[in-house]
């Protein structure tokens, strides 16, 4: 058993840790989401020059290893700071989806530029009545002359407004859930037949709704065996499900510390509101909370990065979304409570904390459904 | 023990339901009913309904315009209000400042400013809370010093509800610095016209500037707005509150949000080919949350049932504020459950009077995680739940 970071991980954690520290104060943060963009450019070059845009992808596709834990090391400290640059939409969940399924070119074509920062992606998977059955596909694409045509509505497409480039999840054959008959597909952004509503979601973060009407594209988009993509989708939302539980410990970490700090500096009645034991042993429920969502996100990097089967990773992997989304809510709700009043306000960051968690906790299915999840395998 | 209702109950119930039917504003029912913002007017027009009927205030005294009610009938009307979806008159004035005007103020007092609550021609604010002053507010530092006719009041009150509609603040000052903290409040009535009085908005979580900071550069008020005694302004201020917490149990509504919720649940396909209804942990939290507010509605009603006519509720009020804001605070997360993912997008415009852009999300339940995040607010003001559990500590456990 060996729970330190490797050098390299170290040295990763020091200089993400240095940049969110120097660079990504609650108030640049918040000029960024306001921003046309909805975040730097300049940023998300300065991490393609730090190499960590190379992070979630294998040597042979030219990244930094792909491990789980690497990524959680990134993601941990992604979160302190609420980084909106879309690391995950463009690297892990689009790239981990390019990695996976597709082939010598279009890996060429696309992981380079993605690594080098001069790409951007978003993968539109969920439709508005899919929750979180990545099976349950009703967007179409059928078979035309030179290539295929996609028709249908996407939803919570993260990083929709800035991407060049969309993978879209259609169903090539079968029924609205059948596992078969699943198919992923390179369409550019300004493809004739896509259209895009954009939106601030409440963390800030952009997104779109997209609707696809007959959107032609050539028999090259297609990534991966046409009808077999789900089982690497599934992989790959996994592994973004790491991420973002790695993501929260980072903020949740951030939301007792400042609760602790405020609890020793706000007074009333003539003393600290830490002298209470009231909240005291609600500070102590967090900081539990706080460091079994931290183990158990361990465990499931750990399990990612092991040889271990896929029913076991996926399994390690419901386990600590579903823990993890225990902690969000108890965590969250306590860190505002314990402010008092000024936590729901927009000035504070305990709020954008509290609001980044919960989006966390609803996205990549929520708490009861990882848990049910779990159970049933 | 008799929990049923009686025929003229019945009857009554029937009333009600048939003038909320006739008179609830048509325009107003399809802002509620489609989660879309009110705005003052909304609230301005149906309360000079309700008070036309005669029924803005239920809970005063007849002398003063109450409609001299059972328990009962309080409880039926406030419950088919709150299933219908009417609103309930802004609390401020008719709930918080008139019972402390009718029990403490002077004759000219009252008939100077409940008319106008009643009619709803001037709408309130309340003043209680400073930056420094939260749980801890009789440590509040505002102060007001008499100079001939007038008190100067100078300093700084936060968390003001919708000051930027108010006409009227009531606000608690110090009047003596030089006794015990409790001792030195007084409670004053201050025009918001007043020259010195300055607001500053502070935006809440779901982006609205629901409340402000509100500024006192040596304001002029008159002494004929002090109400009651100088310096005895905390025990009217606690009597106010016991009325605000018992206010913030919200039954009707939290009844009315379950059914809407089973609906849609019922509407709400799980992903795999049936609905939420279909999925057993939903429905166990479901049925918890419905337990819950049946708990709290009888705990309420023995409340009621136990308060005469104008009398302010004692520390039960306690129990009613800590379940009631949770029992909010529970459906709350069970709509954004619901709603998963499709609560995320933050488009406040689609909610407003006219929108008629594309609509994001998915209907009213796209607003879920917004009303998550501001009804976090329920557990903190008011006396935070943590001050009602040193209340029941205290005064009901004797610890
Ligand atoms: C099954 C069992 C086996 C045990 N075995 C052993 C043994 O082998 N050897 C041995 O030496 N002892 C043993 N104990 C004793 C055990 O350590 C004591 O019961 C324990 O320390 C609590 O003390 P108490 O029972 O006097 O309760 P108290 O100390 O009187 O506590 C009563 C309650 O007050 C709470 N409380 C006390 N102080 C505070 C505080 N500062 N803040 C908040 N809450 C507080 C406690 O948590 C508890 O809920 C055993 C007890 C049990 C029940
Ligand atoms: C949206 C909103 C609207 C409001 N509207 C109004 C309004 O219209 N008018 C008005 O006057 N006020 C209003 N308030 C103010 C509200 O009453 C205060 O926020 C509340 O009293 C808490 O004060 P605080 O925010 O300063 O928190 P603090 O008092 O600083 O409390 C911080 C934390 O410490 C806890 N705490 C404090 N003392 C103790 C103790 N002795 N034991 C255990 N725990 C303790 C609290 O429970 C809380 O969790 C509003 C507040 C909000 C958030």
């Amino acid at each position: 058993m060996d729970f330190s970071y490797s050098d390299e991980q170290q040295m990763l954690q020091d200089s993400v840790q240095k940049f969110v520290k120097g660079q990504y104060d609650f108030d640049t943060r918040k000029k960024l989401i306001e921003s046309d963009r909805g975040f730097s450019e300049d940023y998300w070059n300065l991490f393609a020059e730090l190499g960590w845009l190379t992070v979630p992808f294998n040597e042979e596709d030219g990244g930094f290893g792909g491990s789980a834990v690497d990524l959680m090391v990134v993601m941990e400290e992604f979160g302190k700071g609420m980084v909106v640059e879309p690391f995950l939409a463009t690297a892990v969940l689009s790239g981990g989806l390019i990695s996976e399924l597709g082939n010598e070119a279009q890996k060429q074509a696309l992981l380079g530029a993605i690594m080098e920062g001069k790409l951007q992606l978003a993968t539109a998977y969920a439709e508005a009545d899919s929750r979180y059955n990545l099976a349950s596909v009703a967007t179409t694409a059928s078979k035309s002359a030179d290539g295929y045509v996609l028709s249908g509505d996407k939803v919570v497409v993260f990083n929709g407004p800035a991407a060049d480039k969309l993978l879209v999840v259609a169903r090539t054959s079968g029924d609205k859930f059948d596992r078969d008959g699943i198919s992923v597909f390179i369409v550019d952004a300004d493809a004739a037949g896509v259209s895009a509503r954009a939106y601030t979601a409440v963390d800030g973060h952009r997104a779109a709704e997209l609707h696809l009407n007959d959107v032609k594209v050539p028999a090259d988009a297609l990534l991966g065996a046409e009808g077999k993509a789900l089982p690497a989708l599934e992989r790959v939302v996994d592994r973004v499900t790491l991420a973002v539980s790695a993501e929260a410990v980072g903020a949740l970490a951030c939301l007792l510390q400042k609760t602790v700090e405020y609890a020793k500096t706000r007074k009333q009645f003539g003393v600290a509101i830490g002298t209470f034991q009231a909240l005291q042993h609600r500070m102590a429920d967090m900081f539990v909370e706080c460091e079994l969502a931290r183990s158990i996100v361990i465990m499931a990097a750990m399990k990612l990065d092991s040889s271990a089967t896929a029913a076991d990773k996926t399994k390690a992997v419901a386990a600590a979304k579903s823990r993890v989304g225990r902690a969000m809510r108890l965590v969250g709700q306590e860190a505002v409570q314990i402010h008092g009043g000024i936590a729901v306000t927009d000035e504070l960051d305990v709020g954008h904390y509290f609001k980044r968690v919960t989006t966390i906790e609803h996205l990549f299915g929520d708490t009861d459904y990882q848990t049910m999840r779990y159970a049933a395998l | 023990m008799n929990a049923d209702f009686t025929a003229e109950e019945l009857e009554f119930q029937k009333e009600v339901q048939d003038f909320l039917k006739a008179e609830f504003p048509q325009d107003i029912k399809h802002k509620v009913d489609n989660g879309i913002k009110l705005e003052k007017d909304d609230f301005v027009r149906w309360q000079k309904i309700l008070y036309k009927k005669g029924w803005v205030a239920p809970n005063w005294p007849e002398e003063y315009g109450g409609t001299g009610w059972s328990p009962t009938q309080k409880y039926i009307f406030a419950l088919e209000m709150g299933l219908y979806g009417a609103m309930e008159p802004v609390a401020f004035g008719v709930k918080m400042v008139a019972p402390v005007i009718y029990s403490y103020g002077n004759e000219e007092q009252k008939k100077r400013f409940l008319p106008d609550i009643l009619q709803s021609n001037v709408w309130w604010c309340q003043g209680y809370s400073e930056p420094n002053a939260g749980s801890d507010l009789a440590s509040l530092k505002t102060t007001a010093v008499r100079e001939g006719d007038h008190y100067i009041v100078n300093g700084t009150k936060t968390w003001n509800t919708l000051g930027q509609y108010a006409d009227w603040i009531f606000c608690l000052v110090r009047t003596d610095n030089t006794v015990k903290k409790q001792e030195g409040i007084s409670f004053l009535l201050i025009d918001m016209k007043t020259p010195g009085i300055k607001l500053s908005p502070i935006v809440l979580l779901d982006g609205e500037p629901e409340v402000n900071e509100v500024h006192f550069d040596n304001v002029k008020v008159p002494v004929e707005n002090l109400v009651g005694e100088e310096n005895k302004g905390w025990t009217y201020a606690k009597v106010l509150l016991t009325h605000e917490r018992t206010n913030i149990a919200q039954v009707p509504n939290s009844k009315l949000k379950l059914q809407k919720l089973r609906k849609l649940a019922a509407s709400t396909p799980d992903g795999f080919g049936g609905t939420l209804l279909d999925n057993p942990v939903f429905i166990k939290k479901l049925a918890e949350a419905e337990i819950q507010v049946q708990a709290l509605e009888f705990a309420e009603l023995r409340t009621l049932a136990a308060v005469s006519v104008g009398k302010a509720p004692g520390p039960e009020s306690s129990i009613l504020k800590i379940v009631g804001t949770e029992a909010t605070q529970f459906i709350d997360e069970l709509y954004m459950e619901v709603a998963a993912y499709h609560s995320l997008p933050h488009v406040p415009e689609q909610f407003t009077e006219g929108f008629d852009g594309e609509h994001v999300g998915n209907g009213s339940l796209a607003a879920s995680a917004n009303t998550y995040f501001n009804n976090r607010k329920k557990s903190i003001y008011g006396g935070s739940n943590e001050i009602q559990k040193n209340i029941i500590s205290k005064a009901v456990l004797g610890l």
